[in-house]
């Protein structure tokens, strides 16, 4: 297929991913708020929120300092912030858009219905009530558009590369959800198998639709070293870096080309990494060194994978 | 010519025509309130559907949706065949003009055509000049406008022979009434249109160069912020090949590849929907950055098939049009069957004097204008405008032609007062490969604003659905 439809594709699963992952985020932060009165947490864990997704700077830069209201409206619904949920949903749209002949109708349809509505929330319109059920829309419009890419377009290399923007942004999502949580704790003295703060655990599991399953997983109480080791080591919890990265790694193997090899070898390797890792190692090295380190990783792979496929510098 | 309108659906004295009967009894008996629903459906069906156009000019690519209008156009199958007729004749006579300028001219030198009008012609391309196309054709897609004056009798208004858009709202509108109104596809006998796409893309695979077996065709658009790009993407989707944009492309050896994520792919057939300005910056402009450069050499040396080739332009001038008659005669030694509607060519000083002593009376045409610009509506201009375009008449009169005030024919229409007639054209699609076929319909374009005549899309025009009756 066209390199330059790949693309598209790739970042408008990317965009489409990463929306669902900042409402997943910000939903967290906001219950956690209702729940804990305490002004200053509150304004801590919208800062903890910014840095982690990279937005701290700009915000600063834009809005000044941080208010609970003012992070929401910047992350949410700003036309300034060009890592907004809306600015997000506008370049998936737009991405889908530049390659609507590649798509089925549905799933254009889908990611256009999306962008149209979002336009009915903002900053005019949000009524505390309704911030959850934003969230929520967002959540449902993301699932709502894998579903149609799987039940409607054809098995090709078209599914692959959206598959391919898709777990890719979702292995860096989840490792940044994890480093928001883990980061403020430290390493060395921390007892990993403590019981923690029973509400602040398990909304971080929650946020990654995790609850339920770790439950079903541990059949018991929550402690930061099982939930480390599920979010990260576990490859049948659909959001670990395990799983994504065994999605990334099979997919590289089907599409890949002439000068793809190194990219495949680095996806393997990260891939063994996880599979074959404990959650002792990588609590030893630090969760939040390690976290970093594979956040590196992952951006080094989406720069591979944009010059082997998506924009090749020479063609022959 | 009476300023008369005729009217689609009422007959003067004879109340509603026979064909459009069974359709006035359903309006009859089909409550305001259903309509009104019916019509706000349709609006969320084309808005979801994201069937829009972006307005030139706009920065950013605003869209918007051309509105759409649910009554749709009927015509009898007896009037469709002598269109039919008329079309092909019309279009086997434009494509032999063009291979002829480009080979032999020997209607040049016939006389029948002055020749500084072909070659001083800014759509004439020295470049084509003795290059062989696949099949001797040219203009793979034309798109004949036409228009019914007070008898009701059809005239061709204008032949599009570059980048005639426009069909994928042909097969939205059909999609769109088909769903909306089951009911009535039951009591017409509706001639299907949804097989365009598979005769486009077989037109275009025969035309594809020799010794090809199983030619790639790709669609070469400029990108999602042309206007048509809803149609682009719709009509490579429908065919299920590639959309391209030139920086997909290159060339090397005088062959057309396509850039890949399995590397460098060969390309056959080009249906290219930019014009030839833009298509090559080696040939033509330089600075353009939405072609292929060494597209134009490939052509020349028959690797691969531009559909429409380059310089179809110096057939659908307006100041060619007047001679079209002339070459039904020429090339096929037949009467034409199709209309042309009387025309003043300027650049002849006695037409030119007669129009400038009737400018409040005539429609003056820029001989290279599109889209409804750049033209002069006599009856409705102020003392003003006709006196500005007098002067620009006067300095240039070769850039213009002029024609009487057709009193185009009138269909019912949903507007805000109601139910009220408002002008339509027709825009039927022809197709040319090794046949030259057509579906039977075309895109009905209707002029929103009461007693407008422009029905451009740029300017505030709208659609209907076409049916074309099978019995």
């Amino acid at each position: 297929m066209l390199s330059r439809t790949a693309d598209h594709l790739y970042w408008m699963a990317r965009y489409t991913e990463r929306a669902e992952n900042l409402a997943r985020m910000m939903d967290v932060n906001y219950r956690m708020s209702l729940l804990r009165q305490d002004e200053e947490g509150v304004r801590q864990r919208w800062s903890t929120m910014l840095t982690i997704v990279g937005q701290y700077d700009s915000y600063a830069a834009a809005r000044g300092a941080v208010s609970q209201s003012a992070a929401i409206e910047w992350i949410a619904w700003s036309r300034d912030n060009p890592g907004s949920i809306h600015e997000c949903l506008r370049r998936a749209r737009e991405n889908a858009h530049a390659v609507r002949g590649t798509l089925t109708t549905e799933t254009w349809e889908t990611l256009n219905a999306t962008w149209l509505e979002v336009q009915r929330f903002g900053p005019t319109h949000r009524p505390d009530q309704d911030l959850s059920s934003f969230f929520e829309w967002v959540k449902f419009r993301s699932h709502l558009a894998r579903g149609v890419i799987q039940g409607t377009m054809l098995r090709n290399e078209a599914l692959k590369f959206t598959w391919l923007g898709t777990y890719l942004e979702r292995a860096d999502n989840t490792a940044r959800i994890l480093d928001a949580k883990f980061e403020p704790m430290g390493s060395a003295a921390t007892d990993w198998d403590a019981a923690g703060d029973y509400y602040e655990w398990s909304a971080l599991l929650r946020s990654v639709s995790a609850f339920q399953i770790y439950r079903r997983v541990y059949s018991d109480r929550i402690t930061p070293r099982r939930v480390a080791e599920l979010l990260i080591l576990r490859d049948a919890m659909p959001r670990s870096l395990l799983r994504c990265l065994t999605q990334v790694r099979d997919t590289l193997e089907v599409v890949a080309n002439e000068q793809s090899g190194e990219t495949e070898r680095r996806a393997g390797e990260i891939h063994a990494s996880l599979l074959y890792g404990r959650i002792d190692d990588v609590l030893e090295v630090g969760i939040h060194a390690w976290l970093l380190q594979f956040l590196d990783r992952i951006a080094d792979l989406g720069q591979r994978i944009a010059q082997d496929f998506l924009v090749p510098a020479t063609t022959h | 010519m009476t300023a008369r309108v005729f009217n689609e659906m009422h007959a003067d004295d004879a109340g509603v025509r026979s064909h459009y009967l069974p359709y006035a009894r359903w309006l009859e008996s089909t409550s305001a309130a259903r309509i009104a629903e019916k019509r706000t459906e349709a609006d969320a069906l084309f808005h979801r559907a994201g069937i829009t156009f972006a307005v030139a000019g706009a920065e950013g690519g605003t869209e918007r949706l051309i509105p759409f209008d649910i009554v749709p156009r009927i015509i009898p199958v007896d009037e469709w065949a002598m269109l039919q007729r008329g079309l092909r004749q019309r279009v086997s006579a434009l494509n032999a003009f063009i291979h002829d300028v480009y080979h032999g001219q020997d209607i040049l030198r016939a006389g029948k055509i002055p020749a500084d009008q072909v070659f001083c012609n800014g759509q004439y391309r020295p470049e084509m000049q003795g290059v062989d196309v696949p099949m001797d054709v040219y203009a793979h897609i034309a798109g004949i406008d036409l228009v019914r004056a007070g008898a009701g009798e059809y005239y061709v208004l204008e032949d599009n022979l570059r980048v005639p858009s426009g069909v994928s709202y042909m097969l939205e509108n059909r999609k769109a009434m088909m769903r909306l109104f089951p009911e009535l596809f039951a009591r017409y006998p509706v001639a299907p249109v949804e097989h365009y796409p598979d005769l486009l893309l077989e037109t275009l695979r025969s035309v594809a160069p020799a010794g090809v077996r199983d030619p790639t065709v790709v669609l070469l658009t400029a990108g999602a912020y042309n206007s048509a790009y809803f149609e682009h993407a719709f009509l490579a989707q429908q065919m299920g090949i590639e959309l391209v944009e030139g920086q997909d492309l290159y060339v090397e050896d005088e062959s057309i590849y396509m850039r890949t994520t399995q590397g460098p792919s060969r390309v056959d057939v080009i249906y290219r929907r930019i014009d030839d300005d833009f298509l090559d910056p080696l040939a033509f402009r330089p600075d353009s950055l939405l072609g292929v450069p060494g597209l134009l050499a490939a052509a020349r040396a028959g690797r691969v098939a531009i559909a429409n080739a380059v310089g179809t332009g110096v057939a659908d001038d307006k100041s060619t049009y007047p001679y079209v008659p002339d070459m039904i005669r020429f090339y096929l030694g037949e009467e034409p069957i199709l209309s042309n509607v009387p025309t003043w060519i300027l650049r002849r000083p006695e037409d030119c004097a007669y129009v400038l002593a009737h400018l409040d009376e005539l429609v003056v045409k820029e001989v290279h204008g599109a889209g409804g610009y750049g033209m002069l509506i006599g009856p409705r201009a102020s003392r003003e405008e006709i006196e500005q375009f007098r002067a620009r008449i006067v300095a240039d009169p070769s850039r213009y032609i002029a024609q009487p005030t057709l009193a185009l024919s009138a269909c019912p229409t949903f507007v805000e007062s109601g139910l009220a007639p408002r002008h339509i054209d027709l825009r039927p699609f022809v197709l040319s490969g090794r046949d030259i076929v057509m579906v039977p319909g075309g895109l009905t374009r209707v002029a929103l604003r009461e007693g407008s005549l422009v029905v451009n899309s740029s300017q505030g025009g709208g659609t209907k659905d076409t049916w074309v009756l099978e019995r």
